[in-house]
């Protein structure tokens, strides 16, 4: 789910689970992060604020 | 275990008073800059009494109400400048833990932390049963300097003599006179599995939960057991705070190096004549430990440094090998929680890294898919190997590209450990690994394994590979 809601930053691996592209997010994509990183069911991913 | 002369100990340095109740410490000679250390005047395999400990150590007073705070600060401090760094396998600082603990809210606890889940190591269980005093020490002056009033000793479940002897120790303790003033020990049990000595795994466990590792927040140091700010430290690792309090920061340095200073208990076994739990200086040469194991058995086949989440180094690196994480990291190895093991030539390295690899993939929390699906993938990829009958590059590519695709993808170290394994390993044994990928199963296949396993574990006591020749 996640996979298809920021496909820019995340891709499956072979059994489904996300890999998730390191590069920070443009504030383009910020809504879109943080809708992929609300709609997982186990809450798995966190939307982190860069502290530099 | 090396035997020792005593060492006699300097009367305590941080207490501005004696204890009350004690007889003055009378001067003692400063302890010289040698080992043994942490295995100072053991004379057997028979646990230190508490009297024994105090007579080879000297005594350190635990204040509680105005001159804690102090005292605490001082032995952060110490501790501190000592830089001494966990020993449980993550090397974390032990002062900046304590800071963290220190500063979150509430009454912390300590949690002693002797889950030993490696089966190559030994060094905690060996502390517990011949040395418990100093890895209470250790934790009952963490408890002083944090002002908690609980230590929570944890030892495997199925460690029946390590609970027997934390036991009685804890009973001496007790009987001892201003032992109500000191925080409260308690002996707590912790499933044997490998994840199960985890830190937050623990923490979990303590709380009534799985023994499985969380990385969400809060973490331990926070909120851990009962919610309180929980330090965990390895039972090794509180040893030698005990030793820290009694002679301080710059005595600590004097053995070991710059960068890694003090002493550390090391397991070695394999194709030793004598394998066991020895300490050395970090530093010092692999051979040097080897000679006093009493020298190699047979010819070694290849090196494991820190157990089954470490690295292979082929024999050819004996001669070399300084035990250090400064020397063995640019070899992408390190000592781990201070495992040594030797393979014998005889061996088969492909059918030893199968089991344990098989193994690695079932002791997983379950939790985290890249883990679960990852190092099961791993596990029959060097599996098809051993069986043969398969293209080694291809095998190979996909070892690599399986390891590049798990590490850092699950909630704990394990699998990143089970991928270091696996591909030094390959590494280490390509020749192994493509003969056996074109022929299939060695003579050496079915001999009784040299990886040590939990009974139970694996499939009986050796390696069965299908297909392999009788």
């Amino acid at each position: 789910m996640c996979a298809e809601l920021l496909p820019e930053r995340i891709t499956l691996d072979e059994w489904g689970y996300p890999v998730i592209d390191p590069e920070p997010i443009p504030r383009s994509l910020l809504d879109h992060a943080r809708r992929a990183a609300q709609a997982c069911p186990t809450f798995a991913l966190l939307l982190e604020r860069d502290q530099d | 275990m090396s035997g020792s002369p005593s060492l006699t100990s300097e009367s305590p340095t941080l207490m501005d008073e004696t204890p009350a109740g004690r007889e003055p410490a009378g001067l003692r000679p400063a302890p010289t800059p040698t080992l043994p250390r942490l295995l100072a005047g053991l004379e057997s395999h028979e646990a230190m009494s508490l009297d024994d400990h105090l007579a080879i150590h000297g005594d350190i007073a635990l204040h509680r109400g105005r001159g804690r705070a102090r005292e605490g600060e001082h032995l952060i401090e110490e501790i501190e400048h000592s830089g001494l760094r966990g020993h449980g396998g993550g090397g974390f600082p032990v002062a900046r833990k304590l800071r963290a603990v220190a500063g979150a809210r509430g009454r912390p606890i300590v949690v002693v932390n002797a889950a030993e889940g490696e089966p190559a190591s030994q060094k905690d269980r060996t502390l517990l049963q011949t040395l418990p005093h100093l890895v209470i020490d250790g934790g009952l002056l963490c408890a002083n300097a944090l002002g908690a009033r609980e230590v929570i000793i944890c030892v495997c479940e199925s460690e029946l003599s390590s609970q027997e002897t934390v036991a009685r120790a804890i009973d001496e303790r007790r009987r001892m006179p201003g032992a109500g003033r000191l925080a409260e020990l308690t002996l707590a049990t912790a499933p044997s599995g490998y994840v199960a000595g985890q830190e937050s795994a623990l923490v979990n466990h303590l709380n009534g939960g799985p023994a499985k590792p969380t990385f969400t927040p809060p973490m331990p140091f926070q909120q851990g057991v009962r919610r309180r700010p929980t330090l965990v430290n390895n039972a090794e690792t509180l040893a030698h705070v005990a030793l820290i309090a009694r002679h301080g920061a710059h005595w600590f340095r004097e053995l070991g190096t710059e960068a890694q200073p003090g002493s550390a208990l090391i397991t070695i076994s394999g194709a030793l004549a004598h394998p066991g739990v020895y300490e050395i200086e970090y530093g010092a040469p692999l051979n040097s430990l080897i000679a006093a194991g009493g020298g190699l058995t047979s010819g070694a086949r290849a090196v494991l440094l820190g157990g089954y989440a470490g690295a292979w180094l082929g024999a050819e690196y004996l001669d070399e090998l300084i035990l250090s994480e400064e020397h063995l990291g640019p070899h992408g190895a390190t000592l781990g929680a201070g495992i040594v093991l030797l393979l014998s030539e005889a061996a088969c390295p492909v059918a030893e890294t199968a089991r344990v690899a098989r193994w690695l993939a079932e002791e997983g929390a379950g939790q985290c898919g890249p883990c679960v699906n990852g190092l099961d993938a791993l596990a029959l990829t060097v599996e098809a190997i051993a069986a043969g009958g398969v293209n080694a590059a291809r095998c190979n590519q996909r070892i690599s590209r399986l390891g590049g695709l798990v590490y850092g993808r699950g909630a704990c170290a394990h699998p990143d450990g089970a991928v270091r394994f696996i591909t030094s390993a390959a590494r280490t044994f390509a020749a192994e690994f493509a003969d056996h990928a074109e022929h299939g199963p060695c003579d050496a296949c079915n001999r009784p394994s040299e990886l040590p396993l939990p009974a139970g574990a694996g499939r009986g006591g050796s390696t069965r590979i299908p297909g392999a020749r009788p």
